[in-house]
C-alpha cells in the first residue's frame, strides 16, 4: 500500500467514466480526509442512535394509547394519578442536574483541569443513589394504585399507567447500569474511564428525564 | 451462455404473458353494477404493466445478447442520454401512469365506498363466525332485534344470539345459511363478525370487505344476473377458514319474495 | 483516523474464535449459517405444504413424527397446514430475509468495504447474532409444544392470535413462543442496526467519504436506518400481544366475542391497532429485505460489467427515496381492512411513487449494461437474474397498490405471487450471488462454477414455473392461506397448482446443489487468490480468508470512489480503490 502519494503531472485532472465519457463521479480533489480529521467516538454516535429508536418505541406506544382512548367501546376511565409521581419526577430532574455536575467534573478530572477523581465520584453516586429513589418511587406508586383496586388488566387506563411507567422504568434500570459502570471505570487509582462513554451515558440518562417529563404529561392529560 | 439467457429471459417473458393475452385464466363475469370500473382499471393496468414487463425483459435480454462476453480490445459505451435521460424518461413514464391510473381510478374505488347506500338499499345482516357465515333478514316489521353474544346457541340454531322473549323486534327476524337477493336491487350488507376477523368476497360482485370484530362495518351492492354465486372466507380465521363459505343466490323478485316467505314461517 | 473501537487482541481459545467471537467476519458467518438453517427448514416445509394442497388425503411419510395430532398416519389436517404456513412465513422473511443479505454479507463487509478493523461495538455485535440464535430456538421449539406452532400466519392479526387457544390450535403455547421469539429478534435488529451505523458514519479510513463507500455498503447503511425504526415499532406490538395473551388487558381485543361456546373476557381492543402496529413495521420490513439484495447486486454488476452504473449518485439517491418512503405505504395492506376508505387512496398515492425510484434503478441497471463488457460467471448470472425477478415481482405491485383493484386481487394468490417474487427471488438471489461473488473471500476457496451455473439455470426457469402461475390463479381469485381447495370454483385451478408443486420439488432439489457446492468447497475448492474477480473495492486488497484484523497493521487508506473499472489510460482495466494511480484526461 503506498505510503507516499504520488502527485501526477499538472493536467486537466478530471476522472473519465471509460472512453473518455463524462465521469461518473464528483471531482477527486474534493477532499483526502485530512490527517487531522478525527471521527467522532462512536460512543457518541452509538447514543443518539439508541435514543432514537428507544424514542420510536415510545411514540409507537403513545400512538396505541391514542387510539384505545378512542375504542366505540367508551371504556376510558379516568384515573387519579398517584401524588408520589411528582415527587419522583422531582427526583428525576435532580439526579439530571447531578449527573451534570458529575460529567463536568469528570471532563476537567479528565483533562486535568482541577477537579478531583473523587469529587467527580461523589456526584455520580449521588446520581446513581437517586435514581435508585426514582425507581422506588414508581414502585410506590403501583402500590398505591394496587391499593386502589386498579391492576394491570383492570381498565385501558391501567393497562398503560403500568405499562408506560414499567417500560420507562426498565430502560432507567439500564441507565442505572450504565452509571455504575461508568462508576467503576472511574473509581480504580488509575481509572479507565473515556470522556466518550460518560458523554454517552449522561444524554443517555438526561433523555430518560426528558422522556419521563413527557410521559408524564400523557398520563395526567390523558389518563 | 450469456447469449443463451437473453434468450431464455424474452421466452420466460414472452410465454408469461400468453396467458394474460388469451385471458386463460381471468376473472369471472361481472355481475355488479360498479364492478365494470374496476375491471376497466384492471385492464389499463394490465396494458401499462405488461408493455413495462415486456419492455423491461426484452431490453434486458438484448443488452445481455449484445454485451456479454465483449472483450478489453472492446470500447466501453455509455447509454445515451446518461442518467439523467433515464431519470427523466422514468418520471415522465411512471409518473403519468400513476396520474392516469391512480387519479381516474380512485373513481372506481369511491363508487364502492365514499357513497352511502341508496335510501331504498335493503339491509341485510351477514354474521361470519367460525367458520360459516350467516345472514339475517329484517322480517315484516323492517326491524333488526338485537344481538346479545351470550345467548348464542348453535344447537338450537340462534346464530345471531336472538332473544324474541324479551326483544320484540327479534320475532320476525329471518335467519339463512345463504345470501338470497333480489336481481336490480341495491343491498346494503352490514358485516359483523362474532369471533375473529373473516373476509366476504364474492369474484362475481368484485367485492370483498373484512369482518373486524367490534366494528360495524357496511358494503353495498348490485346484482344484475340471477344465479348461484360463491361467497368465500377471505381472512385468515383459524383451521376451517379453507371451507368457510355461503352462497349468493341472486333471484329474480318473485323468487326471491317467494323464497323469504317460506323461511318467515 | 480509524477508531481503535476494537481494542482486542486476536482470539486465541477455541470458544473465542468460532463460538462467542466478537470479530465481525465470523458473526457475518454464523448469521450466514443460522440463515442457511432457516431457508432449508422453510423450503422443506413448503415442500409439505405444496404436497398436501395437491394430494391433502396422502400420507407424507415423517411428518406423524413432527406432530402425531397434527398430521395422523402422516396425513395433515388443515390446522397443521396453517401452523407450517406460519412457520414458513416467519422463518423465511426474519431468519432468512432479515439475517442473511442484511446481518451475514454487512456484517462481514462493511466494515472491510470501508477500511475499518472491525464494528464500533463488537461485543453488541456478538450479543446480537446470540440474541437472534435465542429467537431462532424459541422459534423452532414452538413445534416440540402439544399444540403445535401458531395458525395465525406471519401476520398474527389479531384476535385469533390474541384470545389464546379457544380460537384454534397452536394458539396457546404456541403463539406465545412466536411473540417471544419475535420480540427477541426485534432487539437483536435494533443492537445490530445500531452497530452498522455507528460504524458508517464514524470508522471510516481516511479518504473514504460517504459519497466513497461502494453501493453495497450505502445499502446495508440505509437498511439498518430503517431497521432501526421499525424493529422500535415492532417490539411495542409484541409487548402488547403477549399482555393481551398472558396479562388479560385488552389493546387488541373488543368485548363480545364468543369463540368456542365461550364468552371472551376482553373488551374495548382493536384489531386495527395491532394491524397499523405490525404493518408500519412490516412494510418497511420488506424493504429491509430487497435493498441489501439491490446493493449486492449492483456492486456485483459493477465488476462483471467492467464498468461503473451510470450514475452513482442517482443509486443511492433512488435508495434513499425508497427507504424514506417505505415508511408512508404500510396502510395498502389494509385497504379492505375497515379503515376510513379515505385513507386507502392517501396510502396509494406513496404506494405509487415508491414505483419511480425502483423504476429509476431498474433502468440504471438496464442501462448501465448497453456498452459494457459483460462477463458471464455463476455471480453475474444471478445479479442478472436479479434484475429480471425484480421487474417481474415489481410490475404485479403496481395492480395491489390501487386500492380499487385490490377489491378483487387481494388475499388471492396474485399477492403471494408478487411478494414470493420480489422476497422469495429476487432477494434469494441477492443472497446468491453475493454468495458466488464473496466466497472466495471468505474462505480462500473457489466454489465450483459449472455447479453454480447448474443450480443458476435450475433456480431462474423453475422460480418462473413456480411463481408466475400463482398470478393467473389470483386473476382467476384463488383465495390465499387455503389448506386445500374445496370451493367449486377452485376445482379447475387443480391442473395448475400440480404444475406449480412438481415445479417446487424441483427447483428445491436445485438448492441442495448450491448446498453441495458451499459445503465440498469449503474444504475441497481450489485456493482463492486475493482478488478472484480483478474487483476494486477494499476486500479485494486483503488476503483470502482475511486476517483477524483485516488490514493488517497497515490502514487503508483511499483516494477515490470504488468503481473505477475502464479508466482509459490507466495499466489495467481496473484501479483498486486504494491504489494512488491518476490518470490524467487526455486533452
Amino acid at each position: 500500500m503506498a505510503t507516499a502519494i504520488h502527485e501526477p503531472p499538472i493536467t486537466t485532472e478530471r476522472p473519465t467514466g471509460g472512453n473518455g465519457s463524462p465521469p461518473a463521479f464528483p471531482p477527486h480533489e474534493e477532499s483526502l480526509r485530512s490527517v487531522g480529521d478525527r471521527s467522532p467516538e462512536p460512543a457518541r454516535t452509538g447514543i443518539w442512535i439508541a435514543l432514537a429508536a428507544i424514542a420510536m418505541s415510545f411514540a409507537a406506544f403513545i400512538s396505541a394509547l391514542i387510539v384505545r382512548q378512542g375504542s366505540p367501546a367508551n371504556d376510558w376511565q379516568h384515573i387519579a394519578i398517584p401524588g408520589v409521581l411528582y415527587f419522583n419526577t422531582a427526583i428525576l430532574i435532580l439526579s439530571s442536574l447531578t449527573l451534570e455536575v458529575a460529567r463536568r467534573q469528570t471532563a476537567s478530572f479528565i483533562r486535568a483541569q482541577g477537579a478531583t477523581r473523587n469529587q467527580a465520584l461523589a456526584w455520580l453516586v449521588a446520581t446513581l443513589g437517586l435514581g435508585l429513589f426514582f425507581v422506588a418511587g414508581q414502585y410506590v406508586a403501583w402500590l398505591q394504585l394496587r391499593s386502589e383496586g386498579l391492576y394491570l388488566a383492570t381498565n385501558p387506563n391501567s393497562s398503560f399507567f403500568y405499562l408506560l411507567t414499567a417500560v420507562h422504568a426498565i430502560h432507567v434500570l439500564g441507565g442505572l447500569g450504565g452509571l455504575a459502570r461508568v462508576i467503576r471505570r472511574l473509581a480504580p487509582a488509575t481509572p479507565i474511564l473515556r470522556k466518550s462513554t460518560m458523554d454517552a451515558t449522561s444524554y443517555y440518562w438526561h433523555f430518560m428525564g426528558i422522556l419521563w417529563i413527557y410521559l408524564l404529561f400523557i398520563l395526567v392529560l390523558k389518563l | 451462455m450469456g447469449r443463451i439467457f437473453a434468450i431464455t429471459v424474452v421466452i420466460i417473458a414472452i410465454a408469461s404473458a400468453i396467458p394474460i393475452v388469451l385471458h386463460t385464466w381471468a376473472p369471472p363475469e361481472d355481475i355488479s353494477t360498479h364492478g365494470h370500473a374496476i375491471d376497466d382499471q384492471m385492464k389499463d393496468t394490465m396494458y401499462e404493466a405488461g408493455l413495462s414487463f415486456l419492455a423491461a425483459q426484452l431490453l434486458l435480454g438484448l443488452f445481455i445478447w449484445q454485451n456479454a462476453g465483449r472483450g478489453k480490445q472492446d470500447k466501453l459505451k455509455t447509454f445515451p442520454g446518461g442518467a439523467k435521460g433515464l431519470v427523466i424518461a422514468a418520471l415522465v413514464l411512471v409518473g403519468s401512469e400513476i396520474l392516469a391510473l391512480g387519479v381516474l381510478g380512485q373513481k372506481a374505488w369511491a363508487s364502492v365506498y365514499f357513497a352511502g347506500p341508496d335510501k331504498d338499499a335493503m339491509t341485510i345482516q351477514a354474521q361470519a363466525g367460525q367458520f360459516a357465515f350467516y345472514f339475517r333478514y329484517p322480517g315484516a316489521d323492517g326491524k333488526f332485534g338485537g344481538m346479545h353474544p351470550d345467548k348464542i346457541d348453535e344447537g338450537n340454531q340462534n346464530f345471531f344470539g336472538l332473544d324474541p322473549e324479551n326483544d320484540v323486534d327479534s320475532r320476525d327476524d329471518i335467519v339463512a345459511g345463504e345470501l338470497a337477493v333480489p336481481v336490480n336491487r341495491q343491498i346494503n350488507l352490514t358485516l359483523h363478525s362474532k369471533d375473529v376477523g373473516h373476509s366476504f368476497y364474492v369474484r362475481e360482485l368484485r367485492l370483498q370487505q373484512d369482518f373486524v370484530p367490534g366494528l360495524d362495518l357496511a358494503v353495498h351492492f348490485t346484482a344484475t344476473k340471477p344465479g348461484r354465486y360463491e361467497i368465500v372466507c377471505t381472512q385468515l380465521c383459524g383451521l376451517g377458514h379453507y371451507n368457510m363459505k355461503a352462497y349468493l343466490s341472486v333471484l329474480s323478485q318473485e323468487d326471491f319474495d317467494k323464497w323469504l316467505k317460506e323461511r318467515a314461517q | 483516523m480509524s477508531q481503535e473501537a476494537a481494542h482486542h487482541g486476536p482470539p486465541t481459545s477455541f470458544l473465542r474464535k468460532y463460538i462467542f467471537s466478537v470479530d465481525h467476519k465470523v458473526i457475518g458467518k454464523q448469521y450466514y449459517g443460522l440463515a442457511l438453517a432457516a431457508v432449508f427448514t422453510g423450503m422443506i416445509l413448503s415442500w409439505v405444504m405444496r404436497f398436501h394442497l395437491v394430494w391433502p388425503n396422502a400420507a407424507i411419510p415423517g411428518l406423524q413424527w413432527l406432530s402425531k395430532v397434527g398430521a395422523p398416519g402422516g396425513v395433515m389436517t388443515p390446522e397443521y397446514y396453517l401452523s407450517l404456513l406460519t412457520m414458513h412465513g416467519t422463518l423465511m422473511v426474519f431468519f432468512v430475509l432479515t439475517n442473511a443479505p442484511f446481518a451475514a454479507f454487512g456484517n462481514y463487509f462493511l466494515p472491510i468495504q470501508i477500511g475499518a478493523e472491525d464494528m464500533a461495538f463488537p461485543r453488541f455485535n456478538m450479543m446480537s447474532f446470540w440474541v437472534t440464535f435465542a429467537a431462532f430456538v424459541v422459534l423452532m421449539s414452538a413445534f416440540f409444544v402439544p399444540d403445535g406452532p401458531p395458525i395465525s400466519g406471519w401476520t398474527a392479526y389479531a384476535p385469533l392470535s390474541a384470545v389464546g387457544s379457544d380460537a384454534g390450535p397452536g394458539l396457546g403455547m404456541g403463539q406465545n413462543l412466536w411473540a417471544i421469539s419475535i420480540a427477541l429478534f426485534c432487539i437483536a435488529s435494533l443492537l445490530g442496526a445500531l452497530n452498522f451505523i455507528a460504524t458508517t458514519l464514524d470508522l471510516r479510513a481516511k479518504g473514504m467519504t460517504l459519497m466513497r463507500m461502494p453501493i453495497s455498503t450505502w445499502a446495508w447503511f440505509i437498511t439498518s436506518c430503517i431497521a432501526l425504526l421499525a424493529f422500535a415499532v415492532l417490539l411495542p406490538a409484541c409487548l402488547l400481544l403477549i399482555l393481551d395473551r398472558i396479562a388479560g388487558t385488552s389493546f387488541f381485543v373488543p368485548g363480545g366475542l364468543m369463540i368456542s361456546d365461550r364468552l371472551q373476557p376482553h373488551s374495548g381492543g382493536s384489531p386495527l391497532l395491532w394491524q397499523h402496529l405490525f404493518w408500519f413495521f412490516g412494510h418497511p420490513e420488506v424493504y429491509i429485505a430487497i435493498l441489501p439484495a439491490m446493493g449486492i447486486v449492483s456492486h456485483i454488476l459493477i465488476n462483471s460489467m467492467r464498468k461503473p452504473l451510470l450514475s452513482h449518485k442517482v443509486v443511492i439517491g433512488s435508495m434513499l427515496s425508497i427507504g424514506f418512503l417505505s415508511y408512508m405505504v404500510w396502510g395498502h395492506h389494509m385497504f379492505l381492512s375497515g379503515m376510513n376508505p379515505f385513507s386507502a387512496l392517501v396510502f396509494s398515492f406513496p404506494t405509487l411513487i415508491i414505483t419511480i425510484p425502483a423504476t429509476i434503478l431498474t433502468l440504471i441497471w438496464l442501462g448501465s449494461l448497453y456498452g459494457s463488457r459483460l462477463q458471464i460467471n455463476s455471480a453475474s448470472l444471478f445479479a442478472l437474474g436479479f434484475i429480471s425477478m425484480f421487474v417481474s415481482g415489481g410490475v404485479s405491485g403496481f395492480f395491489l397498490a390501487q386500492p380499487s383493484i385490490d377489491i378483487y386481487l387481494h388475499a388471492t394468490y396474485f399477492v403471494v405471487g408478487h411478494f414470493h417474487l420480489v422476497m422469495g427471488v429476487a432477494a434469494i438471489f441477492g443472497i446468491f450471488a453475493g454468495t458466488y461473488f464473496w466466497f472466495p473471500k471468505m474462505s480462500g476457496h473457489m466454489m465450483n462454477e459449472t455447479l453454480g451455473k447448474i443450480h443458476f439455470w435450475f433456480t431462474f426457469v423453475g422460480a418462473y414455473c413456480i411463481f408466475m402461475p400463482f398470478h393467473y390463479l389470483g386473476l382467476a381469485g384463488n383465495v390465499r392461506r387455503y389448506s386445500s381447495f374445496v370451493d367449486d370454483y377452485l376445482q379447475p385451478l387443480l391442473p395448475v397448482h400440480k404444475f406449480i408443486t412438481i415445479a417446487a420439488f424441483c427447483t428445491g432439489a436445485a438448492q441442495l446443489v448450491f448446498l453441495f457446492n458451499l459445503i465440498y468447497s469449503r474444504f475441497k475448492g481450489a485456493a482463492a487468490p486475493d482478488n478472484p474477480w480483478n474487483a476494486t473495492s477494499l476486500e479485494w486488497t486483503i488476503p483470502s480468508p482475511p486476517p483477524w484484523n483485516n488490514f493488517g497493521d497497515k490502514h487503508p487508506v483511499v483516494y477515490h470512489d470504488p468503481y473505477q473499472y475502464g479508466v482509459e489510460g490507466a495499466k489495467e482495466d481496473f484501479t483498486m480503490q486504494d491504489s494512488p494511480e491518476r490518470v490524467p484526461v487526455k486533452s
